[in-house]
């Protein structure tokens, strides 16, 4: 099948601009909240959403790189590549919003929250993605913000790409 | 993605290129991980480890031991002037006995060359060799090159001086795989009778001067006289052992440009090396014993990643 394309350029844009508002809804000005992207791929929208954020708000937005492997339930089930773990603030007491692109089984959030506590104990946690395949949870997590939500199968894949490492914004659903 | 292409650690003789920068890169994960609040990750949190030390150490038992730690495995410890060894047990029966308390990964240190790679094909284990003999002490080699790719990046054509007992030494043979493995020349210095005979054929160059070795390098690894391991005399004196191949201040100062000074422990303090040396900045002695933790985390969080 050919892969079906969920979002792109400027209705993403329009999404990320809609998930930015809600965030501001909730939190002000920012001053004590920060945002997490879960390596490797949440990053990427979690650094969008923070420039998105800055220029909205005219004010510098925390933003760190949270890496999960060393907490995965599924290590030794398959092979796992760390990656970097970039936080330069400090996480105590404040609201913390954990972004990822795709929340699929929920594994890679719980194990996000765990790695997330050796940084110290937040006030208050929330989770924002970009795209949430429902029904298809393993463990009870939920997002609060949500970019978009699709049904889809586990034969299939959400592929998330971005203008910074894959030359275009484009969101695509595709059979493995 | 990707993984070890061995099941044990046994020396760095058998493992690849690959093997090595993977070590080393996850490594990076670890000592960013060890300089966290909270210093423990739970990865390794079902397996178990048996540390057998049937030779004394200090430095690689704790380092294997808060690795271990570290990465939440429960861990046994085992050494041998307190046990049935003494009884007249052997090794096999010692480690099936450990073994049959259904441990997953064994730390073992040994005086016989050869132990670990024996114990590897008779018991369902992870062995990871802590020393075994004058043979190889392949994480040693590993955070000594971690320790070096720190300060100068790239080992790639850089210039590496083993310098001491070369003969008794597991730490030169693992050195020496390892550096050639990552593209860095090597050179050994040391008396006549301390440098195995045939060790031009693994493509290192033997030197009998200091100050020429010195001169040459860019990072002096300095060896301890392994006086245990010495049954005959190799050298009249420790006094002229000191005289010929000790570094001391004057003589690094004296050098045309500043090179990094290693000694992977125990000192002998005013034998190898002086103290002003030892704990001068060029020296990064300590820096070492903080990156073997993170390497050897790597090592075994890697081994354990194996189905």
């Amino acid at each position: 099948m050919k892969p079906k394309v969920l979002l792109e350029n400027k209705q993403l844009e329009v999404t990320l601009t809609r998930l930015c508002y809600q965030l501001i809804e909730v939190h002000n000005d920012f001053s004590n909240s920060v945002i997490i992207g879960l390596q490797p791929r949440g990053i990427y929208l979690a650094h969008r959403i923070q420039k998105l954020l800055e220029g909205i708000l005219k004010k510098k937005i925390h933003c760190g790189d949270l890496d999960t492997t060393f907490y995965r339930d599924d290590f030794r089930k398959k092979e796992l590549k760390p990656n970097k773990t970039n936080i330069d603030f400090i996480i105590e007491d404040k609201n913390v919003i954990l972004v990822d692109d795709v929340l699929f089984t929920g594994r890679t959030i719980r194990a996000g929250l765990d790695a997330m506590l050796a940084y110290g104990r937040p006030n208050d946690v929330e989770l924002l993605v970009l795209v949430d395949r429902r029904f298809s949870r393993n463990v009870p997590i939920q997002a609060k913000y949500i970019g978009l939500v699709i049904d889809s199968i586990e034969t299939q894949n959400v592929k998330v790409e971005w203008e910074e490492t894959d030359k275009k914004d484009r969101v695509t659903l595709i059979d493995k | 993605m990707s993984n070890l292409s061995v099941n044990h650690l046994l020396g760095i003789k058998n493992i690849t290129t690959t093997d090595i920068k993977l070590i080393l890169e996850t490594a990076k994960n670890f000592k960013e991980v060890i300089n966290r609040p909270i210093k423990k990750v739970p990865s390794l949190r079902d397996i178990t480890v048996a540390n057998l030390f049937f030779e004394n150490s200090t430095r690689t038992r704790l380092s294997f031991e808060l690795a271990q730690k570290r990465l939440s495995a429960d861990v046994i410890n085992f050494s041998a002037s307190s046990s049935s060894v003494k009884k007249g047990e052997t090794l096999i029966d010692t480690v099936n006995n450990i073994l049959a308390m259904k441990v997953d990964m064994i730390v073992m240190r040994h005086s016989s060359a050869g132990a670990a790679e024996f114990l590897s094909r008779k018991v369902n284990a992870k062995i990871v060799n802590a020393g075994d003999g004058a043979h190889e002490h392949p994480t040693q080699a590993l955070l000594d090159a971690f320790s070096m790719q720190e300060k100068l990046g790239d080992l790639k054509g850089r210039k590496i001086a083993i310098i001491g007992d070369i003969l008794h030494s597991r730490v030169a043979l693992s050195n020496i795989f390892c550096l050639q493995k990552l593209g860095a020349e090597v050179k050994v210095c040391g008396p006549t009778t301390l440098i195995p005979k045939y060790i031009e054929a693994l493509g290192v160059k033997v030197e009998s001067d200091l100050r020429k070795t010195l001169e040459w390098c860019d990072v002096a690894n300095m060896l301890r006289i392994q006086l245990e391991r010495q049954d005959i005399k190799f050298f009249p004196s420790i006094r002229e052992y000191t005289m010929m191949y000790g570094l001391n201040k004057t003589m690094l100062d004296s050098l045309s440009k500043k090179i990094v000074i290693m000694h992977p422990g125990p000192i002998n303090r005013g034998v190898e090396i002086t103290s002003d040396v030892a704990d001068s900045d060029q020296s990064i002695i300590l820096d070492q014993v903080e990156n073997g933790v993170a390497v050897r985390m790597a090592v075994m969080f890697l081994l354990a990643g194996r189905q």
